[in-house]
C-alpha cells in the first residue's frame, strides 16, 4: 500500500521582526528623555542651561560605567546582582591601599583587577557549575559586601594628592566643565560599543543571549563569552568603583547601595530586553541620562523629597517592560 | 553507481542515556556524491545519532573516521571544522541577527578584529544566490519565513567547505514548492561531490531524492538498502518491524451509520457559537460514539472551534449546549467538570510538563479535576498509570521516566492518557498524529476508533484529509474561518469531495 500524504500547505508565518519595531524600545526612550528635558526647561528657570546636562554626567559617571558592563551581561540574557557591593569594595580598596601609602599607580591596576577577577569567578561558577546567574551573582554581591566591613566599619578619607587632583580637575569647554570621570565613562561608552557592533565577540553576545542552544551548535563558543561577560561587568564595577572613589574621596562599605538595581533599571529603561539578545548601548546611556534627568528635576523642584526619584524610576520601569512585552509578544 | 570510498563511517556507535539505550552498535556510511536517507520511527535514535555526527553528544562506543582519518569531535564547532555541516530540525538560528549575521556568525570577515560588514553582507549574498534565495541579507532572520530560514540555515552551513551536509527533517514545515526548491538545492550540491544525510518523514521524498537509506529501528540498524531496491512496502515493513495491515483494517471495519449515531440529543453542541475575528458563528452537535472530522486548511478556524468548545477562549455569541442543557464555559476547568477533555496541537508549549515523569504527566488531569484538596493515592496512580502505559504501548514503559526522554509519538500517547484517564465524554484531539510516525500513527488511529466504540464522542482534528476521512463518521469542512458544510461520510464521500468542499466553500 502507498500512503500518499495530503498535508495542506503551511500559511506564510507573519512577519515576526519588523524593522522599525527593534528600535522601538530605543526610540521611545528617547522620546521619554525629549519630554522630560522640555518640562524641565519650560517650567523651572535655569534648566536649560548645557551644564545641567554636563552635571548628570558628572554625578553618573560611575553609574554609566557600571550600567555599561550590566549591559553585556543583560544582552546575554544574564544579571549581574554584584556590580554594587563590587563598587563598594572597590572603593574601600582603594582608600585603604592608599591610606597605606601604595601608590596610585600600583592601587589603579590593582583596584581593576580585582573586579574583574570577581566577575571572572562569577562567570566561571555559572557556566562551570551550572548555577544561575541571579544565584551567583548574589552570593558575590554579598561576598563583596561582607568584605567592605571585613575592612572597616567606618568611612575611610582618601588624601593621596593624585586621587584628589583627579577628583577635583575640571575640563573646561567654552563655558561649561566636565569631570576626568566623565571622559573615562565617555570612552568606555565608546569602546564598548564598538565592541558589541564591529567584534566577533560582541555578536556572539548577541548570538548567545538570541538563543544559547542555537549559538551552541552553530559553533559559537557560548561558555567563553558567557564567562567574559561576567569578567566585564566585574572589570565596569571596578572602575565604576574607582570614578565613585574619585567622586567621594572616600572608601564606605555603604557607598553604592542598590546601585546594581539602579544599573539593571537604566540598562532596561534603555530599552534592553531582560531576555537578552536586543539592545543597543546607546540605550543604556539614555537610560543613565533618564535616572539623572528624574533626579535633577525633583531637585529643581525643591518640594518633593528624593524618594520621588525612586516613585518615578519604578513607574518607568513598569512603563519599559509593560512596552517590552509588547514588542516580543507581536514576535510570536 | 560503483562502489566508491565512503567519505564517513561510523562503526558500532552505542549511546545510553540514563535509563534508555538509545542507540546500540549502529553502522553508518555516506558516500560523496550520495543522498542518504536515515529512515526510522521517532525514537528509533536517528536524532541521537545525528547528534553524536555533529559533537553535539559523545558517543560512548564506537568510532567515526572521516575521510579515513578516526576523527573525536568535542563539539558542533570541531565537526563543522572538520566538514561535518547540519541543519537540524528545529532551526537552530539566532532570530535576534541578521540574516547576513546567521549565514556568517563565528567565521565573519575581520580586519584588525573588527568585523567587516560590507564583506559579511556580500559573502551572504553570495551563498544565498547558491540556494536561488534573493533577500535583503541585512534584515533580521525572524522577519523572514520557516522555509525562508531552512534555506539560510543550509546556506550557513554550506560557507564551512562541507563535506557533509546533515538535514534533519528539512521538509516538515516546508510547502511542496518550497520542498522542490530545496530538492534542487540538494541536487546541486550532491553534483558538488557533497555527501547529504537526510532525515524525513515523508516516505514519497526519500524515494524522490536519496540513492541509499539506512535504517533504525529501536536505537539499533536494521540495513543499508539502496533505494532503487527496497520497495516503499519494504521500507515501512522494515521501520515499523511488524504488520502493516493495521491501517487498513480501520479502513475496512463497518463504519456505523451517522443516523443511528445521531439519535438523541447531542454530547455537546454548538448553536451559532462565534467569536469575533476567530470564527463566523457554526453549529455543530457531537453525539455519544461518534467521531466528527474536521477538516480545512491549516488557518482556517479548526484549532479556534476546538478552543471555543473547551472554553478554553470564550464565544462572543451563540450558545453550547451538553446533554440539551444550555452551559456557559468560564474556563477549561468548567469545560473538564462537563467531562470535555482537549489535546492541544503542540503538545511541547500546550500540553506536556518536560521535566515530570510519565506518571506525574499522566494524573496532572486528573489530579485537577478532583480538586488540589483531594490527592489522588499513590497507589491508585501507579494502577491507573500501568494500566494506561500499557493499553496505549507507552514505550519505554517505565511511568518514572522523564517525559523529556521520551519521543514524538510516546509522547503523544502520554497526553492521551492524561485525558483518558478522567474518562471525558467528549474527547477534541487537535493534530494527534503531527510529526509521529506510521507505526504510532496506526495506533492512535485504532485507538480513536476504539474510543469512539466504546461510546465516547470524539472531535478529530487532522491536517491529513485521509486521516480524517479514514476516522470520521461526519466530517465538517472549514474555510477561511467559517464552517462552510458537514459531509456524512458514506461510501461516496472521497478526497476528491472533500478538497472540493474545501476549495469552493461546500458549493458542491
Amino acid at each position: 500500500m502507498t500512503k500518499v500524504e495530503t498535508r495542506l500547505p503551511a500559511p506564510t508565518v507573519p512577519r515576526r521582526f519588523p524593522l522599525r519595531q527593534k528600535y522601538l524600545p530605543v526610540t521611545a526612550t528617547a522620546v521619554l528623555i525629549s519630554l522630560m528635558y522640555g518640562l524641565g526647561v519650560i517650567n523651572y528657570p535655569g534648566f536649560s542651561d548645557t551644564q545641567i546636562v554636563l552635571n548628570i554626567f558628572i554625578d553618573n559617571a560611575f553609574l554609566l560605567v557600571v550600567a555599561v558592563g550590566m549591559t553585556f551581561v543583560i544582552l546575554t540574557g544574564g544579571i549581574d546582582l554584584s556590580v554594587g557591593a563590587v563598587v563598594a569594595l572597590t572603593t574601600m580598596v582603594v582608600a585603604l591601599l592608599l591610606e597605606n601609602g601604595w601608590p596610585a599607580a600600583v592601587v589603579l591596576p590593582v583596584a581593576l583587577l580585582m573586579g574583574a577577577t570577581i566577575g571572572l569567578g562569577m562567570g566561571l561558577m555559572i557556566h562551570y557549575f551550572e548555577v544561575q546567574p541571579f544565584i551567583a551573582t548574589l552570593a558575590g554581591m554579598f561576598l563583596a559586601r561582607g568584605l567592605c566591613y571585613a575592612i572597616s566599619t567606618t568611612s575611610i578619607g582618601i588624601d593621596d594628592p593624585f586621587w584628589v587632583r583627579v577628583a577635583n580637575a575640571q575640563l573646561w569647554v567654552g563655558g561649561w566643565f566636565i569631570t576626568i570621570s566623565v571622559l573615562v565613562a565617555l570612552v568606555v561608552v565608546l569602546i564598548a560599543a564598538y565592541v558589541l557592533a564591529y567584534t566577533t565577540f560582541g555578536r556572539d553576545v548577541y548570538a548567545v543571549g538570541g538563543n544559547p542552544q542555537s549559538a551552541m551548535l552553530m559553533g559559537l563558543r557560548v561558555g567563553r563569552t558567557r564567562i567574559a561577560v561576567y569578567t566585564i561587568s566585574g572589570l565596569c564595577s571596578g572602575l565604576g568603583g574607582v570614578l565613585l572613589s574619585f567622586y567621594m574621596l572616600s572608601g564606605y562599605g555603604l557607598h553604592a547601595s542598590g546601585m546594581e538595581l539602579d544599573a539593571i533599571a537604566a540598562v532596561v529603561i534603555g530599552g534592553t530586553l531582560l531576555t537578552g539578545g536586543s539592545g543597543y548601548l546607546l540605550g543604556t546611556v539614555l537610560g543613565v541620562l533618564v535616572l539623572g534627568l528624574i533626579q535633577t528635576i525633583i531637585t529643581f523642584q525643591g518640594d518633593l523629597s528624593s524618594w520621588w526619584t525612586k516613585i518615578f524610576i519604578g513607574l518607568f520601569l513598569f512603563v519599559f517592560i509593560v512596552l517590552q512585552r509588547a514588542v516580543t509578544r507581536r514576535r510570536r | 553507481m560503483s562502489e566508491r570510498e565512503p567519505v564517513l563511517v561510523m562503526r558500532g556507535i552505542g549511546k545510553r542515556f540514563p535509563g534508555v539505550v538509545a542507540l546500540d552498535g549502529v553502522d553508518l556510511r555516506l558516500f560523496p556524491g550520495e543522498v542518504h536517507a536515515l529512515m526510522g520511527e521517532n525514537g528509533a535514535g536517528k536524532s541521537t545519532l545525528i547528534k553524536v555526527l555533529t559533537g553535539a553528544y559523545h558517543h560512548d562506543q564506537g568510532d567515526i573516521t572521516l575521510g579515513g582519518e578516526p576523527v573525536a569531535f568535542a563539539g558542533p564547532h570541531q565537526a563543522q571544522q572538520a566538514g561535518i555541516s547540519t541543519v537540524y530540525q528545529e532551526i537552530n538560528l539566532c532570530p535576534n541577527l541578521s540574516v547576513a549575521e546567521n549565514v556568517l556568525i563565528g567565521r565573519a570577515p575581520t580586519r584588525f578584529g573588527r568585523i567587516r560588514w560590507s564583506a559579511m553582507r556580500r559573502r551572504a549574498e553570495e551563498l544565498l544566490a547558491r540556494l536561488q534565495l534573493s533577500i535583503d541579507v541585512g534584515s533580521d532572520l525572524g522577519a523572514h519565513s520557516i522555509a525562508v530560514q531552512q534555506l539560510v540555515a543550509i546556506a550557513r552551513a554550506l560557507d564551512v567547505d562541507a563535506k557533509v551536509l546533515v538535514l534533519d527533517e528539512p521538509t516538515s514545515s516546508l510547502d511542496a514548492s518550497e520542498v522542490d526548491q530545496l530538492f534542487r538545492v540538494m541536487r546541486g550540491l550532491k553534483d558538488d561531490g557533497i555527501a547529504i544525510l537526510f532525515v524525513t518523514h515523508f516516505l514519497d521524498q526519500v524515494y524522490e531524492i536519496a540513492d541509499r537509506m539506512t535504517v533504525l529501528r529501536n536505537g539499533r540498524r536494521v540495513g543499508e538498502y539502496r533505494t532503487a531496491e527496497l520497495s516503499q512496502l519494504d521500507l515501512v515493513a522494515a521501520m515499523i518491524g511488524k504488520e502493516l495491515a493495521a491501517l487498513e483494517d480501520i479502513e475496512e471495519a463497518p463504519r456505523r451509520e451517522v443516523a443511528a449515531l445521531e439519535r438523541g440529543t447531542p454530547v455537546v453542541s454548538a448553536d451559532g457559537v462565534g467569536r469575533a475575528g476567530a470564527i463566523a458563528p457554526f453549529s455543530l452537535g457531537i453525539h455519544k460514539g461518534e467521531v466528527v472530522g474536521l477538516a480545512g486548511l491549516l488557518g482556517s478556524g479548526r484549532t479556534e472551534i476546538a478552543r471555543l468548545l473547551f472554553g478554553a477562549d470564550r464565544s462572543d455569541q451563540g450558545q453550547i449546549a451538553v446533554d440539551g442543557t444550555p452551559v456557559t464555559f468560564r474556563g477549561p476547568q468548567s469545560a473538564m467538570r462537563h467531562g470535555i477533555a482537549y489535546c492541544p496541537e503542540n503538545r511541547r508549549t500546550d500540553g506536556l510538563v518536560e521535566e515530570l515523569t510519565v506518571r506525574e504527566n499522566i494524573v496532572l488531569a486528573l489530579q485537577a479535576a478532583r480538586g488540589w484538596a483531594r490527592p489522588v493515592p499513590r497507589g491508585r496512580q501507579d494502577e491507573l498509570v500501568g494500566r494506561f502505559v500499557k493499553a496505549l504501548d507507552i514505550r519505554p514503559a517505565d511511568p518514572e521516566l522523564p517525559v523529556r526522554n521520551l519521543s514524538g509519538g510516546n509522547q503523544q500517547k502520554v497526553l492521551l492518557a492524561r485525558w483518558l484517564i478522567t474518562e471525558p465524554r467528549l474527547m477534541i484531539l487537535d493534530e494527534p498524529t503531527r510529526g509521529i510516525d506510521v507505526g504510532a500513527k496506526a495506533e492512535i488511529q485504532r485507538l480513536v476508533v476504539e474510543l469512539s466504540d466504546g461510546g465516547m464522542a470524539v472531535l478529530f482534528i487532522s491536517a491529513e484529509l485521509e486521516e480524517v476521512l479514514r476516522l470520521s463518521h461526519k466530517v465538517a469542512v472549514l474555510r477561511d474561518r467559517r464552517l462552510v458544510t458537514e459531509l456524512e461520510n458514506t461510501d461516496g464521500l472521497d478526497l476528491d469531495r472533500v478538497m472540493a468542499a474545501i476549495a469552493s466553500g461546500g458549493a458542491t
